[in-house]
C-alpha cells in the first residue's frame, strides 16, 4: 500500500511540471500585466517599463519559467502584484476560509445527500421518490450562480436571517466564542447554496445503485436466511449501494481547497475561488500559476485518495 | 409439508396471472421430490412460494408445513422459519453470496438470526465445523475469506453450509448444480445427499436436469405451464413415462450408450405468463398432430398406476410424429 502511495506521488510530478508549464505559458499570453490598467496616470510610460525590465517580464518566457522554477523549489511563489504581499502568506490565509466553507458544504452534502439517496432508492417510484427525483432534476437544471444569487436574495437580502457577505463580522477578536459563531454564521449559507446544487449527483448516484442492488441474489438469500427487512437494507443493499459514493469522496476533498469560485464570489467569501477570478482579472500572475498548480495537486491528490478509499471499503479491490 | 392447491399469480398490467396453477403436492421426512420443467414452467416460482419469496405476487391455496398453513404468513413469521426450518440453495453461486462480506460472517448471519444465545465465538466456530461439513478444505481460512477469493464450486458449498446451519427440515435447492462443471455437480449431489440422510430433512430439488433428477430424487414431479402434468416415483417415471410432455423431455435428452444423427425436439417454446393457455390441455399446442378428441376439456389428474399420475387423457393416444419415430427406433437398433 505504502509503496503504491510513493509511486502515485512520483508519477504526479511529471504531471505537475508539465502543468506548470502550460499555465505559465498561458498566463504570459493573457495580454496587458500588472502594471497596465489601474496605474497613477502621472507615472511616466519609462518608468513604467524601468519597472518592466526590473521585474524580468522583459525575459524571454522561458528565463521567466526557470527564474519562477527555481523560486518554487525554495518555496518562493513570488509577490502577489496586487496585494503586495508573499503569494505563500496570502494563499494560507484564503486556504483557511475555504477550507471551512467547503467542509461545511461537504457535511451538508452527505447530511443531507445520503438519507434521500436511501429513500429514494427504496421506495423507488412511490410519491417520495418521485418528489426527491424531481428536485435531483430541478437542481441538475438550476445553475449554482443562479441559487447562490437566489439564496443570497431571499434569505440574505429580505429576511436577513443571514449575512450578505464577508468571512466574519468585523470588529471581533479572534478566537472568542463571538468570532466562531459569526463565522459559522456567515457559512451557514453559502455552505449550503453548494450543498443543496451538490448533492444531486450523490442522490442519484446512491439511488440507482440502491435500485441496482436490490434485485441481486445474494438480497434474495439474505431474506431466505430470515434477515428483517430493516436488516437486508442496512447490512446488505447499503453497504454495496455506498461503495462509489465514498470513492467519490476523495474527489469531493479536492474542492476542500479549490472552493467554489462562483459561490465565494456572489457571496464576497474572501476564499481561493475569489481570489483566483480576481487574480485573473488584474494579471497578477504569480498568484494565478501558484493557485493552478495546487488545484492541480489537490486534483491528483483526490484521485489519489479516492483509489485507496475504494480499496478499503471494497475487498475485491486490492492495491498491490 | 403437503401443498394443497397453490395458486401463484403476477400483476402483469390490471390483471394476475398464475405462474403457478392449482398445484398440490406433499413431501416425507428424508424424500427427494424433484420438480422437474423447463425454463417458464412455474417450478422456481414454486419455491419461492414455499419460501415466502415473492414480492408482488398473489398466493392462494394451503402451503401445510408441520400442520401449519405458512402461505401468505407475515414477513416477521415467516423469517422465523426461513433460513432455520425451511431453508434454500440457490442456483447461481457466483451471485447469491454478497460480495462485501467475509464467508464466515455470511454463515454466522443466520445462526445470528435464529440462535440468538450464540456468542460471536461460538457462531464462528460452529461456522468453521460447517465448512468442514460441507468439505471445505482448511475451513479456518476460509472462514475469514471473501466470496471472489473461492471458486464456484467452493462458493456452492459455503450456500449450502449457510443453508444447512440451522439443521432445516426442508431444503429447497432451486437449481443448485446448473451453474457449476460436471465434475463439481457430482460432486455438490453428494454431498446433498449425505446431508439430507445426516439431517433427515425432506428435500425439494427444482431442475430441468433430468441427470440430477435419476441421480437424487425419490419422486418426481413434472411441470408445465404451470401445472403439474405428471407425478410418480423416479423408476415408474424414467422406465414408464406417460405424459407426452414427460416422454418428449426423456427423449430430447442425449444418449450416451448409442449414437443418435438427431435429438428430438420439442416443438415450440414454453407460452409466456401472459399467454398460458387457460383452458383444455395446456400442452395441446405442443403435439399438434394429435388429434383434438384425445384431449379433455377440463384435465384432470389420473391415477394410472399407485403413486403415478397422469394429466388429460391425451397420453393414451400420444406418439412421436413420423420422422422423429424413425429415429428413435433407427437408434436402437443401430445400438
Amino acid at each position: 500500500m505504502w509503496k503504491f502511495i510513493v509511486r502515485r506521488l512520483i508519477i504526479t510530478m511529471p504531471q505537475l511540471i508539465l502543468l506548470s508549464l502550460i499555465v505559465f505559458i498561458l498566463a504570459s499570453m493573457m495580454p496587458g500585466d500588472a502594471l497596465t490598467g489601474q496605474i497613477d496616470p502621472n507615472i511616466s510610460s519609462e518608468a513604467i517599463e524601468e519597472q518592466r525590465e526590473k521585474l524580468g517580464w522583459n525575459n524571454p518566457w522561458y528565463v521567466q519559467y526557470s527564474d519562477w522554477v527555481v523560486g518554487v523549489a525554495q518555496g518562493d511563489f513570488g509577490q502577489s502584484y496586487r496585494f503586495k504581499m508573499p503569494v505563500t502568506d496570502l494563499i494560507w490565509d484564503r486556504m483557511i476560509n475555504t477550507f471551512w466553507l467547503s467542509l461545511i458544504s461537504v457535511f451538508f452534502i452527505y447530511a443531507l445527500g445520503i438519507p434521500m439517496g436511501i429513500i429514494s432508492g427504496r421506495w423507488n417510484d412511490k410519491l417520495v421518490d418521485q418528489i426527491i427525483t424531481g428536485y435531483t432534476y430541478l437542481g441538475f437544471a438550476t445553475p449554482i450562480f443562479i441559487f447562490a444569487l437566489v439564496t443570497l436574495w431571499v434569505f440574505g437580502f429580505h429576511l436577513g436571517w443571514f449575512p450578505t457577505g464577508g468571512s466574519v463580522a468585523p470588529g471581533l477578536e479572534s478566537g472568542s466564542m463571538e468570532y466562531i459563531l459569526s463565522k459559522i454564521h456567515h457559512l451557514l449559507l453559502p455552505g449550503l447554496s453548494i450543498a443543496l446544487i451538490g448533492l444531486v449527483g450523490t442522490v442519484q448516484y446512491l439511488r440507482s445503485e440502491i435500485v441496482d442492488t436490490k434485485q441481486k441474489d445474494f438480497i434474495i438469500t439474505a431474506r431466505a436466511k430470515g434477515a428483517p427487512e430493516q436488516r437486508v437494507y442496512n447490512r446488505h443493499i447499503f453497504r454495496n449501494s455506498v461503495l462509489p459514493i465514498a470513492a467519490f469522496f476523495g474527489y469531493e476533498i479536492t474542492m476542500l481547497i479549490s472552493g467554489s469560485i462562483f459561490v465565494e464570489q456572489i457571496y464576497s467569501y474572501p476564499g481561493m475561488g475569489a481570489l483566483f477570478l480576481e487574480s485573473i482579472v488584474l494579471r497578477d500572475y504569480s498568484v494565478v500559476t501558484a493557485l493552478v498548480l495546487l488545484f492541480g495537486l489537490a486534483a491528483i491528490l483526490g484521485a489519489l485518495l479516492s483509489d485507496i478509499i475504494l480499496s478499503i471499503v471494497d475487498p475485491r479491490i486490492r492495491i498491490k | 409439508m403437503e401443498i394443497k392447491n397453490l395458486t401463484t399469480s403476477f400483476r402483469i398490467g390490471e390483471e394476475y396471472y398464475a405462474a403457478v396453477d392449482d398445484v398440490s403436492l406433499n413431501l416425507q421426512e428424508n424424500e427427494v421430490l424433484a420438480i422437474v420443467g423447463e425454463s417458464g414452467s412455474g417450478k422456481s416460482a414454486t419455491a419461492f412460494s414455499l419460501m415466502g419469496l415473492h414480492n408482488r405476487a398473489k398466493i392462494e391455496g394451503e402451503i401445510l408445513f408441520k400442520g401449519r398453513d405458512i402461505a401468505n404468513l407475515s414477513t416477521s413469521k415467516m423469517n422465523k422459519i426461513r433460513g432455520n426450518e425451511i431453508s434454500m440453495i440457490f442456483q447461481d453461486p457466483l451471485t447469491a453470496l454478497n460480495p462485501l462480506m467475509e464467508v464466515g460472517k455470511q454463515i454466522g448471519e443466520v445462526l445470528l438470526l435464529h440462535k440468538k444465545d450464540m456468542s460471536k465465538q461460538e457462531r464462528r466456530d460452529y461456522s468453521i465445523e460447517l465448512l468442514e461439513r460441507v468439505g471445505l478444505p482448511r475451513p479456518e481460512r476460509v472462514v475469514d475469506q471473501f466470496p471472489h477469493e473461492l471458486s464456484g464450486g467452493m462458493r456452492q458449498r459455503v450456500i449450502i453450509a449457510i443453508a444447512i446451519a440451522n439443521k432445516p427440515e426442508l431444503l429447497i435447492a432451486d437449481e443448485p448444480t446448473t451453474a457449476l462443471d460436471v465434475t463439481i455437480q457430482a460432486q455438490i449431489l453428494d454431498l446433498m445427499r449425505e446431508l439430507k440422510d445426516d439431517l433427515n430433512s425432506g428435500v425439494i430439488l427444482i431442475t430441468h436436469d433430468l441427470g440430477v433428477v435419476a441421480e437424487m430424487a425419490d419422486r418426481v414431479a413434472v411441470m408445465y405451464a404451470g401445472e403439474i402434468v405428471e407425478i410418480a416415483d423416479v423408476e415408474s417415471l424414467f422406465v414408464n413415462p406417460q405424459h407426452p410432455y414427460t416422454r418428449s423431455l426423456l427423449s430430447s435428452v442425449p444418449a450416451t450408450d448409442f449414437a443418435q444423427d438427431r435429438l428430438h425436439v420439442i416443438q415450440g417454446i414454453v407460452p409466456s405468463l401472459k399467454n398460458l393457455p387457460r383452458e383444455g390441455c395446456r400442452f395441446k399446442e405442443r403435439i399438434p398432430w394429435i388429434e383434438d378428441a384425445a384431449h379433455e376439456d377440463d384435465p384432470q389428474l389420473h391415477e394410472i398406476s399407485e403413486n403415478h399420475y397422469v394429466r388429460c387423457t391425451c397420453y393414451q393416444h400420444f406418439y412421436f410424429p413420423e420422422e422423429s419415430k424413425e429415429e428413435q427406433t433407427n437408434g436402437v437398433t443401430e445400438s
